[in-house]
Protein backbone atom coordinates (compact mmCIF):
# COMPACT_ATOMS: atom_id res chain seq x y z
CA UNK A 1 0.00 0.00 0.00
CA UNK A 2 1.26 3.58 -1.09
CA UNK A 3 0.90 6.34 1.10
CA UNK A 4 -1.76 7.69 -0.86
CA UNK A 5 -4.10 4.59 -0.86
CA UNK A 6 -3.83 4.87 3.18
CA UNK A 7 -4.74 8.33 3.13
CA UNK A 8 -7.54 7.30 0.97
CA UNK A 9 -8.84 4.46 3.36
CA UNK A 10 -8.67 7.02 6.11
CA UNK A 11 -10.83 9.61 3.66
CA UNK A 12 -13.27 6.72 3.60
CA UNK A 13 -13.75 6.12 7.05
CA UNK A 14 -14.49 9.87 7.70
CA UNK A 15 -16.81 9.78 4.87
CA UNK A 16 -18.79 7.29 6.21
CA UNK A 17 -18.75 8.30 9.94
CA UNK A 18 -19.27 12.25 9.49
CA UNK A 19 -21.17 11.78 6.30
CA UNK A 20 -22.17 15.63 6.91
CA UNK A 21 -18.86 16.75 6.27
CA UNK A 22 -17.17 17.96 2.91
CA UNK A 23 -13.93 16.09 2.13
CA UNK A 24 -13.26 17.08 -0.94
CA UNK A 25 -10.36 19.95 0.08
CA UNK A 26 -8.68 18.11 2.65
CA UNK A 27 -5.17 19.27 2.99
CA UNK A 28 -3.23 16.13 3.84
CA UNK A 29 -0.91 18.09 5.84
CA UNK A 30 -3.39 20.18 8.05
CA UNK A 31 -4.82 18.44 11.20
CA UNK A 32 -7.82 16.90 10.72
CA UNK A 33 -9.86 18.78 13.84
CA UNK A 34 -8.46 22.04 12.15
CA UNK A 35 -10.28 22.10 8.34
CA UNK A 36 -13.26 19.08 9.81
CA UNK A 37 -15.77 19.18 12.40
CA UNK A 38 -14.38 15.96 14.48
CA UNK A 39 -14.25 15.49 18.06
CA UNK A 40 -13.08 12.65 20.10
CA UNK A 41 -16.06 10.47 19.76
CA UNK A 42 -15.33 10.98 15.59
CA UNK A 43 -11.53 10.17 16.52
CA UNK A 44 -12.49 7.12 18.36
CA UNK A 45 -14.56 6.45 15.36
CA UNK A 46 -11.90 5.99 13.16
CA UNK A 47 -9.82 3.72 15.43
CA UNK A 48 -12.44 1.25 15.50
CA UNK A 49 -13.37 1.14 11.93
CA UNK A 50 -10.09 0.83 11.25
CA UNK A 51 -10.14 -2.18 13.19
CA UNK A 52 -13.62 -3.43 12.10
CA UNK A 53 -12.51 -3.07 8.74
CA UNK A 54 -8.92 -3.57 8.25
CA UNK A 55 -7.80 -5.38 11.60
CA UNK A 56 -5.81 -2.26 12.20
CA UNK A 57 -4.94 -1.72 15.83
CA UNK A 58 -4.15 1.85 17.49
CA UNK A 59 -3.62 1.53 20.97
CA UNK A 60 -5.01 4.39 22.72
CA UNK A 61 -1.24 5.94 23.23
CA UNK A 62 -0.81 6.81 18.99
CA UNK A 63 -4.11 8.23 18.91
CA UNK A 64 -2.05 11.36 18.25
CA UNK A 65 -0.30 10.25 15.07
CA UNK A 66 -3.62 10.39 13.72
CA UNK A 67 -4.11 13.90 13.38
CA UNK A 68 -3.56 14.87 9.71
CA UNK A 69 -3.92 13.04 6.49
CA UNK A 70 -0.06 12.82 6.14
CA UNK A 71 0.42 11.65 9.87
CA UNK A 72 -2.46 9.16 9.35
CA UNK A 73 -0.35 7.46 6.41
CA UNK A 74 3.19 7.65 7.91
CA UNK A 75 1.64 5.44 10.77
CA UNK A 76 -0.92 3.34 9.02
CA UNK A 77 0.99 2.42 5.84
CA UNK A 78 3.36 0.31 7.35
CA UNK A 79 0.99 -1.39 9.44
CA UNK A 80 -1.09 -2.55 6.29
CA UNK A 81 1.99 -3.38 5.20
CA UNK A 82 3.17 -5.81 7.44
CA UNK A 83 -0.40 -7.21 7.94
CA UNK A 84 -0.56 -8.14 4.21
CA UNK A 85 3.12 -9.59 4.23
CA UNK A 86 1.72 -11.79 6.77
CA UNK A 87 -1.18 -13.41 4.84
CA UNK B 1 -33.77 -21.96 25.34
CA UNK B 2 -30.46 -20.46 24.73
CA UNK B 3 -29.49 -21.85 28.32
CA UNK B 4 -26.83 -20.29 30.04
CA UNK B 5 -25.94 -17.80 26.69
CA UNK B 6 -22.88 -15.73 27.18
CA UNK B 7 -22.75 -12.32 25.82
CA UNK B 8 -19.56 -9.36 25.38
CA UNK B 9 -21.92 -7.35 26.46
CA UNK B 10 -25.01 -7.60 28.68
CA UNK B 11 -27.68 -4.19 28.74
CA UNK B 12 -30.63 -4.29 31.10
CA UNK B 13 -33.26 -2.41 29.86
CA UNK B 14 -34.50 -1.16 25.92
CA UNK B 15 -35.10 2.34 26.10
CA UNK B 16 -33.17 4.73 24.38
CA UNK B 17 -30.06 4.14 26.27
CA UNK B 18 -30.02 1.17 25.86
CA UNK B 19 -30.64 1.03 22.32
CA UNK B 20 -27.77 3.46 21.22
CA UNK B 21 -25.34 1.62 23.33
CA UNK B 22 -26.57 -1.79 21.77
CA UNK B 23 -26.07 -0.13 18.40
CA UNK B 24 -22.39 1.04 19.15
CA UNK B 25 -21.47 -2.18 20.56
CA UNK B 26 -23.34 -4.08 18.18
CA UNK B 27 -21.76 -2.25 15.25
CA UNK B 28 -18.20 -2.68 16.24
CA UNK B 29 -18.60 -6.31 16.59
CA UNK B 30 -19.40 -7.20 20.37
CA UNK B 31 -21.88 -9.93 21.00
CA UNK B 32 -24.45 -8.02 22.63
CA UNK B 33 -27.96 -8.95 23.68
CA UNK B 34 -30.39 -5.90 25.23
CA UNK B 35 -33.08 -7.08 28.42
CA UNK B 36 -36.50 -5.94 28.38
CA UNK B 37 -38.94 -6.56 30.67
CA UNK B 38 -41.56 -4.98 29.05
CA UNK B 39 -43.28 -6.58 25.70
CA UNK B 40 -42.31 -2.90 23.84
CA UNK B 41 -39.44 -0.57 23.88
CA UNK B 42 -38.74 2.94 24.73
CA UNK B 43 -38.77 2.97 28.63
CA UNK B 44 -39.05 6.19 29.46
CA UNK B 45 -39.73 7.38 26.48
CA UNK B 46 -42.13 4.94 25.16
CA UNK B 47 -45.69 4.69 23.51
CA UNK B 48 -48.97 2.58 23.64
CA UNK B 49 -52.09 1.91 22.14
CA UNK B 50 -55.52 2.42 23.43
CA UNK B 51 -58.03 1.41 21.43
CA UNK B 52 -56.05 1.91 18.22
CA UNK B 53 -54.77 5.26 19.19
CA UNK B 54 -51.30 6.02 19.86
CA UNK B 55 -49.60 7.97 22.97
CA UNK B 56 -45.95 8.97 23.36
CA UNK B 57 -45.12 8.76 27.01
CA UNK B 58 -43.89 11.28 28.67
CA UNK B 59 -41.67 13.77 26.98
CA UNK B 60 -43.32 15.56 24.27
CA UNK B 61 -41.04 16.65 22.17
CA UNK B 62 -37.21 16.13 20.88
CA UNK B 63 -34.78 19.11 22.13
CA UNK B 64 -31.65 20.07 20.92
CA UNK B 65 -33.02 20.23 17.09
CA UNK B 66 -31.00 22.60 14.89
CA UNK B 67 -31.42 22.80 10.83
CA UNK B 68 -29.75 20.46 9.59
CA UNK B 69 -25.92 22.07 8.49
CA UNK B 70 -25.31 22.76 12.28
CA UNK B 71 -22.62 20.75 12.86
CA UNK B 72 -21.06 20.40 16.65
CA UNK B 73 -24.30 20.17 18.51
CA UNK B 74 -25.56 17.09 20.36
CA UNK B 75 -28.10 15.74 17.82
CA UNK B 76 -25.41 15.61 15.09
CA UNK B 77 -23.22 13.62 17.02
CA UNK B 78 -25.91 11.31 18.12
CA UNK B 79 -26.70 10.93 14.30
CA UNK B 80 -23.11 9.99 13.47
CA UNK B 81 -22.33 7.53 16.35
CA UNK B 82 -24.99 6.04 15.16
CA UNK B 83 -24.87 6.29 11.72
CA UNK B 84 -28.39 7.52 11.30
CA UNK B 85 -29.08 9.72 8.33
CA UNK B 86 -30.70 13.38 9.52
CA UNK B 87 -33.77 12.51 7.62
CA UNK B 88 -34.81 8.80 8.92
CA UNK B 89 -36.05 10.77 12.23
CA UNK B 90 -37.83 13.15 10.03
CA UNK B 91 -38.25 15.80 12.59
CA UNK B 92 -40.06 18.87 12.36
CA UNK B 93 -39.27 22.11 14.06
CA UNK B 94 -41.72 23.76 16.77
CA UNK B 95 -43.79 26.73 16.00
CA UNK B 96 -43.34 28.40 18.96
CA UNK B 97 -43.63 27.95 23.17
CA UNK B 98 -43.53 30.34 25.94
CA UNK B 99 -43.58 30.15 29.62
CA UNK B 100 -46.36 32.05 31.43
CA UNK B 101 -46.07 33.37 34.85
CA UNK B 102 -48.59 35.36 37.22
CA UNK B 103 -52.65 34.04 37.71
CA UNK B 104 -53.57 34.31 34.40
CA UNK B 105 -50.10 34.26 32.66
CA UNK B 106 -49.58 38.22 32.87
CA UNK B 107 -45.50 37.62 32.18
CA UNK B 108 -44.83 35.69 29.10
CA UNK B 109 -41.53 34.81 27.55
CA UNK B 110 -41.87 33.38 24.34
CA UNK B 111 -39.28 31.31 22.64
CA UNK B 112 -38.94 29.22 19.36
CA UNK B 113 -35.99 27.17 17.64
CA UNK B 114 -34.59 30.79 16.80
CA UNK B 115 -32.91 32.35 19.85
CA UNK B 116 -33.43 35.88 18.87
CA UNK B 117 -37.45 35.43 19.96
CA UNK B 118 -36.55 34.99 23.49
CA UNK B 119 -33.76 37.29 23.52
CA UNK B 120 -36.03 40.32 22.16
CA UNK B 121 -38.89 39.29 24.84
CA UNK B 122 -36.47 39.30 28.06
CA UNK B 123 -35.65 42.63 26.18
CA UNK B 124 -39.13 43.81 26.33
CA UNK B 125 -40.25 42.43 29.95
CA UNK B 126 -36.90 42.97 31.59
CA UNK B 127 -34.72 46.00 30.00
CA UNK B 128 -32.65 45.82 32.91
CA UNK B 129 -31.55 42.23 32.70
CA UNK B 130 -30.93 42.30 28.48
CA UNK B 131 -26.92 42.74 29.11
CA UNK B 132 -27.20 39.98 31.50
CA UNK B 133 -29.13 37.72 30.07
CA UNK B 134 -26.80 38.33 26.48
CA UNK B 135 -24.01 37.57 28.43
CA UNK B 136 -25.38 34.36 30.42
CA UNK B 137 -26.28 33.07 26.78
CA UNK B 138 -22.49 33.75 25.62
CA UNK B 139 -21.59 31.60 28.92
CA UNK B 140 -23.87 28.64 27.81
CA UNK B 141 -22.37 28.42 24.27
CA UNK B 142 -18.92 28.46 25.34
CA UNK B 143 -19.40 25.85 27.81
CA UNK B 144 -18.22 22.52 26.69
CA UNK B 145 -21.13 19.99 25.67
CA UNK B 146 -20.66 17.79 28.47
CA UNK B 147 -19.34 18.83 32.36
CA UNK B 148 -17.89 17.05 34.91
CA UNK B 149 -19.92 16.05 38.09
CA UNK B 150 -21.13 19.53 39.21
CA UNK B 151 -23.34 19.71 42.11
CA UNK B 152 -22.72 23.54 42.10
CA UNK B 153 -26.34 25.45 42.01
CA UNK B 154 -28.08 26.85 39.01
CA UNK B 155 -29.24 29.56 40.81
CA UNK B 156 -25.99 30.65 42.13
CA UNK B 157 -24.71 30.58 38.22
CA UNK B 158 -27.60 32.32 37.11
CA UNK B 159 -27.22 35.28 39.87
CA UNK B 160 -23.84 36.00 38.70
CA UNK B 161 -25.90 37.04 35.14
CA UNK B 162 -29.04 38.21 35.78
CA UNK B 163 -30.65 40.01 39.42
CA UNK B 164 -34.52 39.68 38.90
CA UNK B 165 -35.81 36.91 40.72
CA UNK B 166 -38.98 36.91 38.72
CA UNK B 167 -36.74 36.22 35.28
CA UNK B 168 -34.63 33.81 37.56
CA UNK B 169 -37.77 32.02 37.72
CA UNK B 170 -39.33 31.96 34.27
CA UNK B 171 -36.13 30.53 33.04
CA UNK B 172 -35.74 27.63 35.11
CA UNK B 173 -39.02 26.70 34.90
CA UNK B 174 -38.95 25.24 31.74
CA UNK B 175 -35.39 23.78 31.99
CA UNK B 176 -36.69 22.35 35.54
CA UNK B 177 -39.70 20.44 33.98
CA UNK B 178 -37.39 19.42 30.86
CA UNK B 179 -35.15 17.76 32.95
CA UNK B 180 -34.02 18.10 36.55
CA UNK B 181 -34.43 15.67 39.33
CA UNK B 182 -33.30 18.06 42.02
CA UNK B 183 -35.94 19.67 43.97
CA UNK B 184 -35.83 23.71 43.24
CA UNK B 185 -32.59 24.26 42.07
CA UNK B 186 -30.50 22.17 39.41
CA UNK B 187 -27.07 21.08 38.76
CA UNK B 188 -25.34 24.66 37.15
CA UNK B 189 -23.63 21.94 34.48
CA UNK B 190 -27.53 20.20 33.94
CA UNK B 191 -28.91 24.08 33.39
CA UNK B 192 -26.44 24.89 30.68
CA UNK B 193 -27.03 21.45 29.08
CA UNK B 194 -30.62 22.28 28.94
CA UNK B 195 -30.15 25.93 28.17
CA UNK B 196 -28.76 24.96 25.17
CA UNK B 197 -31.15 22.01 23.94
CA UNK B 198 -34.60 24.25 25.22
CA UNK B 199 -33.13 27.31 24.26
CA UNK B 200 -30.30 27.86 21.74
CA UNK B 201 -31.36 25.20 19.86
CA UNK B 202 -34.95 23.66 20.21
CA UNK B 203 -37.88 21.86 19.90
CA UNK B 204 -38.89 19.20 17.28
CA UNK B 205 -41.05 15.85 16.64
CA UNK B 206 -41.33 13.23 14.39
CA UNK B 207 -45.09 13.39 12.62
CA UNK B 208 -45.64 10.27 14.22
CA UNK B 209 -44.13 10.69 17.00
CA UNK B 210 -41.50 8.95 19.45
CA UNK B 211 -42.14 5.87 17.64
CA UNK B 212 -40.39 6.63 14.89
CA UNK B 213 -37.20 7.42 16.72
CA UNK B 214 -37.57 4.11 18.27
CA UNK B 215 -38.36 2.09 14.95
CA UNK B 216 -35.20 3.48 13.82
CA UNK B 217 -33.19 2.42 16.80
CA UNK B 218 -34.45 -1.08 16.74
CA UNK B 219 -34.23 -1.32 13.06
CA UNK B 220 -30.27 -0.09 13.23
CA UNK B 221 -29.63 -2.64 16.21
CA UNK B 222 -30.60 -5.69 14.51
CA UNK B 223 -28.81 -4.70 10.97
CA UNK B 224 -25.39 -4.23 13.45
CA UNK B 225 -26.60 -8.25 14.90
CA UNK B 226 -27.45 -7.22 18.42
CA UNK B 227 -29.80 -9.71 20.41
CA UNK B 228 -33.04 -8.26 21.81
CA UNK B 229 -35.23 -10.42 24.32
CA UNK B 230 -38.05 -9.01 25.43
CA UNK B 231 -40.36 -9.64 28.33
CA UNK B 232 -37.61 -11.02 30.02
CA UNK B 233 -36.22 -8.91 32.91
CA UNK B 234 -33.31 -9.78 35.05
CA UNK B 235 -34.28 -10.25 38.47
CA UNK B 236 -30.63 -10.25 39.62
CA UNK B 237 -26.93 -9.52 39.24
CA UNK B 238 -24.89 -12.18 41.05
CA UNK B 239 -21.74 -10.51 42.41
CA UNK B 240 -18.41 -12.21 42.82
CA UNK B 241 -14.71 -10.76 43.46
CA UNK B 242 -16.03 -7.51 42.41
CA UNK B 243 -17.49 -8.11 39.14
CA UNK B 244 -21.38 -9.05 37.82
CA UNK B 245 -20.95 -12.64 37.31
CA UNK B 246 -24.26 -13.42 36.00
CA UNK B 247 -27.61 -12.35 35.41
CA UNK B 248 -30.46 -13.79 36.73
CA UNK B 249 -33.43 -13.46 33.98
CA UNK B 250 -37.04 -13.55 35.54
CA UNK B 251 -37.41 -16.77 34.19
CA UNK B 252 -34.58 -18.11 36.33
CA UNK B 253 -32.54 -18.61 33.43
CA UNK B 254 -28.42 -17.82 34.26
CA UNK B 255 -26.50 -15.62 32.04
CA UNK B 256 -22.93 -14.30 31.50
CA UNK B 257 -21.47 -11.32 30.05
CA UNK B 258 -18.15 -9.43 30.59
CA UNK B 259 -19.92 -6.33 30.76
CA UNK B 260 -22.93 -5.74 31.93
CA UNK B 261 -24.82 -2.04 30.67
CA UNK B 262 -27.87 -0.69 33.06
CA UNK B 263 -30.32 1.58 32.13
CA UNK B 264 -32.86 0.88 34.64
CA UNK B 265 -31.59 3.43 37.58
CA UNK B 266 -29.04 3.48 40.13
CA UNK B 267 -30.99 2.72 43.25
CA UNK B 268 -33.22 -0.18 41.04
CA UNK B 269 -29.42 -1.38 39.98
CA UNK B 270 -28.26 -1.36 43.19
CA UNK B 271 -31.72 -3.71 44.05
CA UNK B 272 -30.79 -5.88 41.52
CA UNK B 273 -28.03 -6.55 43.68
CA UNK B 274 -29.70 -7.12 46.69
CA UNK B 275 -29.02 -3.51 48.20
CA UNK B 276 -31.99 -1.53 49.76
CA UNK B 277 -30.96 2.14 49.38
CA UNK B 278 -33.29 4.41 52.31
CA UNK B 279 -36.59 6.04 50.07
CA UNK B 280 -34.53 9.17 48.34
CA UNK B 281 -36.92 11.91 47.03
CA UNK B 282 -37.69 11.68 43.99
CA UNK B 283 -40.23 13.66 41.45
CA UNK B 284 -43.81 12.59 39.68
CA UNK B 285 -46.14 13.93 37.20
CA UNK B 286 -49.23 13.26 36.37
CA UNK B 287 -50.65 13.86 33.00
CA UNK B 288 -53.84 14.25 31.26
CA UNK B 289 -54.39 13.97 27.43
CA UNK B 290 -57.58 14.89 25.54
CA UNK B 291 -57.23 13.32 22.06
CA UNK B 292 -60.08 16.26 20.08
CA UNK B 293 -62.05 16.30 17.14
CA UNK B 294 -60.08 19.21 15.77
CA UNK B 295 -56.78 20.90 15.75
CA UNK B 296 -56.39 22.84 19.09
CA UNK B 297 -56.01 25.96 16.86
CA UNK B 298 -59.48 25.61 15.25
CA UNK B 299 -60.98 25.65 18.76
CA UNK B 300 -59.20 29.17 19.47
CA UNK B 301 -56.08 28.22 21.55
CA UNK B 302 -53.49 29.27 18.67
CA UNK B 303 -50.11 28.05 17.74
CA UNK B 304 -48.41 27.22 20.92
CA UNK B 305 -46.24 24.63 21.18
CA UNK B 306 -45.37 23.87 24.64
CA UNK B 307 -46.86 26.64 27.14
CA UNK B 308 -45.07 25.91 30.78
CA UNK B 309 -47.08 27.91 33.17
CA UNK B 310 -47.17 29.09 37.03
CA UNK B 311 -49.47 30.94 39.15
CA UNK B 312 -47.28 32.83 40.85
CA UNK B 313 -44.14 35.09 40.42
CA UNK B 314 -41.88 32.25 42.31
CA UNK B 315 -41.49 28.83 40.67
CA UNK B 316 -41.51 25.93 43.01
CA UNK B 317 -40.33 22.87 41.77
CA UNK B 318 -40.95 20.27 44.71
CA UNK B 319 -42.70 16.95 45.64
CA UNK B 320 -46.06 18.31 45.86
CA UNK B 321 -48.06 18.01 50.01
CA UNK B 322 -51.39 16.87 47.56
CA UNK B 323 -51.94 14.68 44.86
CA UNK B 324 -50.70 16.59 42.77
CA UNK B 325 -49.75 20.31 42.56
CA UNK B 326 -51.97 22.95 40.36
CA UNK B 327 -50.02 25.48 40.47
CA UNK B 328 -47.72 24.99 37.58
CA UNK B 329 -47.26 22.75 35.07
CA UNK B 330 -46.85 22.02 31.59
CA UNK B 331 -48.93 22.51 28.16
CA UNK B 332 -48.30 21.11 24.78
CA UNK B 333 -50.08 20.65 21.16
CA UNK B 334 -48.40 17.61 19.80
CA UNK B 335 -50.60 19.44 17.14
CA UNK B 336 -47.87 22.25 16.39
CA UNK B 337 -45.01 21.89 14.92
CA UNK B 338 -44.40 22.35 10.82
CA UNK B 339 -44.96 19.35 9.92
CA UNK B 340 -44.85 20.86 6.43
CA UNK B 341 -46.12 19.12 3.22
CA UNK B 342 -50.03 20.36 4.08
CA UNK B 343 -49.70 17.25 6.77
CA UNK B 344 -52.07 17.81 9.75
CA UNK B 345 -52.05 15.12 12.66
CA UNK B 346 -55.50 13.59 12.05
CA UNK B 347 -56.52 14.18 15.84
CA UNK B 348 -56.17 17.19 18.15
CA UNK B 349 -54.27 16.62 21.17
CA UNK B 350 -54.08 18.50 24.51
CA UNK B 351 -51.39 17.19 27.05
CA UNK B 352 -51.11 18.65 30.33
CA UNK B 353 -48.52 17.66 32.88
CA UNK B 354 -48.07 18.70 36.51
CA UNK B 355 -45.54 17.60 39.70
CA UNK B 356 -47.42 14.81 41.69
CA UNK B 357 -46.21 13.44 45.12
CA UNK B 358 -45.90 9.54 44.10
CA UNK B 359 -46.40 8.60 47.83
CA UNK B 360 -50.41 10.09 47.54
CA UNK B 361 -50.84 8.01 44.82
CA UNK B 362 -49.00 4.63 45.46
CA UNK B 363 -51.02 2.05 47.18
CA UNK B 364 -54.66 3.66 47.08
CA UNK B 365 -57.34 0.72 46.62
CA UNK B 366 -57.91 0.44 42.94
CA UNK B 367 -61.26 2.01 42.83
CA UNK B 368 -60.15 5.45 45.38
CA UNK B 369 -57.14 5.58 42.46
CA UNK B 370 -59.72 5.70 39.97
CA UNK B 371 -61.95 8.35 41.61
CA UNK B 372 -59.03 10.08 42.35
CA UNK B 373 -58.07 10.20 39.05
CA UNK B 374 -61.35 11.25 37.41
CA UNK B 375 -61.54 14.23 40.41
CA UNK B 376 -58.15 15.67 39.49
CA UNK B 377 -58.18 15.26 35.31
CA UNK B 378 -60.93 18.64 35.35
CA UNK B 379 -59.00 20.42 38.05
CA UNK B 380 -55.55 20.26 35.90
CA UNK B 381 -57.38 21.01 32.87
CA UNK B 382 -59.04 24.06 34.40
CA UNK B 383 -55.35 25.28 35.86
CA UNK B 384 -53.76 25.07 32.74
CA UNK B 385 -56.58 26.26 30.69
CA UNK B 386 -56.20 29.88 32.95
CA UNK B 387 -52.79 30.10 30.20
CA UNK B 388 -55.23 29.76 27.19
CA UNK B 389 -56.90 31.64 25.62
CA UNK B 390 -60.53 31.23 26.80
CA UNK B 391 -62.86 29.11 24.34
CA UNK B 392 -66.51 30.06 22.98
CA UNK B 393 -68.81 28.29 23.80
CA UNK B 394 -68.32 27.53 27.30
CA UNK B 395 -68.56 23.60 26.75
CA UNK B 396 -66.47 24.00 23.85
CA UNK B 397 -63.71 21.61 24.57
CA UNK B 398 -65.97 18.49 26.25
CA UNK B 399 -67.62 18.80 23.14
CA UNK B 400 -64.22 18.02 21.10
CA UNK B 401 -62.92 15.73 23.25
CA UNK B 402 -63.45 11.92 21.62
CA UNK B 403 -61.22 10.37 24.28
CA UNK B 404 -59.11 11.13 27.05
CA UNK B 405 -56.35 8.92 29.15
CA UNK B 406 -54.26 10.07 32.25
CA UNK B 407 -51.29 8.93 33.64
CA UNK B 408 -49.92 9.18 37.61
CA UNK B 409 -46.28 8.54 38.51
CA UNK B 410 -47.91 4.47 39.80
CA UNK B 411 -48.53 4.16 35.73
CA UNK B 412 -44.84 5.41 35.28
CA UNK B 413 -43.48 2.81 37.87
CA UNK B 414 -45.61 0.19 36.29
CA UNK B 415 -44.43 0.20 33.23
CA UNK B 416 -40.90 1.78 33.50
CA UNK B 417 -39.96 -0.49 36.29
CA UNK B 418 -38.37 3.37 37.74
CA UNK B 419 -38.60 4.17 41.48
CA UNK B 420 -41.47 5.87 42.39
CA UNK B 421 -42.12 6.62 38.73
CA UNK B 422 -39.65 9.53 38.39
CA UNK B 423 -39.15 10.40 35.14
CA UNK B 424 -35.91 12.22 35.77
CA UNK B 425 -34.26 9.41 38.13
CA UNK B 426 -32.70 10.04 41.10
CA UNK B 427 -31.41 13.84 42.17
CA UNK B 428 -27.75 12.78 42.33
CA UNK B 429 -26.40 12.00 38.61
CA UNK B 430 -23.22 9.68 37.93
CA UNK B 431 -21.99 11.24 35.01
CA UNK B 432 -18.64 8.49 35.04
CA UNK B 433 -21.37 5.78 35.13
CA UNK B 434 -19.37 3.74 37.48
CA UNK B 435 -20.75 1.55 40.13
CA UNK B 436 -18.99 -0.90 42.54
CA UNK B 437 -18.67 -3.69 40.58
CA UNK B 438 -15.60 -3.23 38.28
CA UNK B 439 -17.70 -4.36 35.18
CA UNK B 440 -21.01 -2.94 35.77
CA UNK B 441 -21.82 0.75 34.38
CA UNK B 442 -25.16 3.17 34.28
CA UNK B 443 -26.10 4.72 31.54
CA UNK B 444 -29.71 6.33 30.95
CA UNK B 445 -31.25 8.75 33.54
CA UNK B 446 -29.10 8.13 36.51
CA UNK B 447 -25.84 9.14 34.54
CA UNK B 448 -27.69 12.07 33.99
CA UNK B 449 -28.22 13.32 30.72
CA UNK B 450 -32.26 12.97 30.15
CA UNK B 451 -34.50 13.72 27.38
CA UNK B 452 -34.52 11.96 24.22
CA UNK B 453 -31.15 13.12 22.36
CA UNK B 454 -29.22 13.22 26.27
CA UNK B 455 -30.52 9.61 26.57
CA UNK B 456 -29.01 8.55 23.27
CA UNK B 457 -25.92 10.10 23.82
CA UNK B 458 -25.39 8.65 27.76
CA UNK B 459 -25.77 5.10 26.38
CA UNK B 460 -23.04 5.75 23.34
CA UNK B 461 -20.96 7.58 25.47
CA UNK B 462 -21.03 4.87 28.11
CA UNK B 463 -20.30 2.25 25.78
CA UNK B 464 -17.54 4.13 24.48
CA UNK B 465 -16.03 5.00 27.23
CA UNK B 466 -16.14 1.86 29.57
CA UNK B 467 -16.74 -0.80 27.04
CA UNK B 468 -15.22 0.31 23.75
CA UNK B 469 -12.47 2.38 24.50
CA UNK B 470 -11.05 -0.31 27.49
Amino acid sequence: MTHEECKKVVLDIIADIAPDEDLSNVKPEVRLRDQLQLDSMDFLDIVMELRKRHSIEVPEADYGRLASLDSCAEYLTPKFNALAAKS
Amino acid sequence: MNPGAQYDVAIIGAGLSGLAAGIRLAHFGKKVCIFERHNAVGGLNGFYSIAGRKFDVGLHALTNYVPAGVKGTPLGKILRQLRIERDEFSLSPQKGSRVSFGPQGEASLRFSNDFAVLEADVGRLFPAQADGFARLARAVRESPLSGGDSKASARALLRGFISDPLLEDMLLCPLMFYGSARQDDMDANQFMIMFRALFLEGFARPFEGVRVIMRVLVEKYREAGGERRMKCGVRRIVAREGRAAALVLDSGEEVTASHVLSSIGSAETAALLGETSPPAPRLGYVETICVLNRPPSALGWGADTIVFFNEGDRFSYRNPEAQVDLRSGIICFPNNFEYGGGRELAEGFFRVTCLANYGAWAGLPEQRYRDDKAGWFPRIQNSARRFLPPLQPAGALEAATVATDMFTPTTVERYTGHLRGAIYGAPTKNAQGRTALTNLYLCGTDQGMLGIVGAMLSGISMANQHILKA
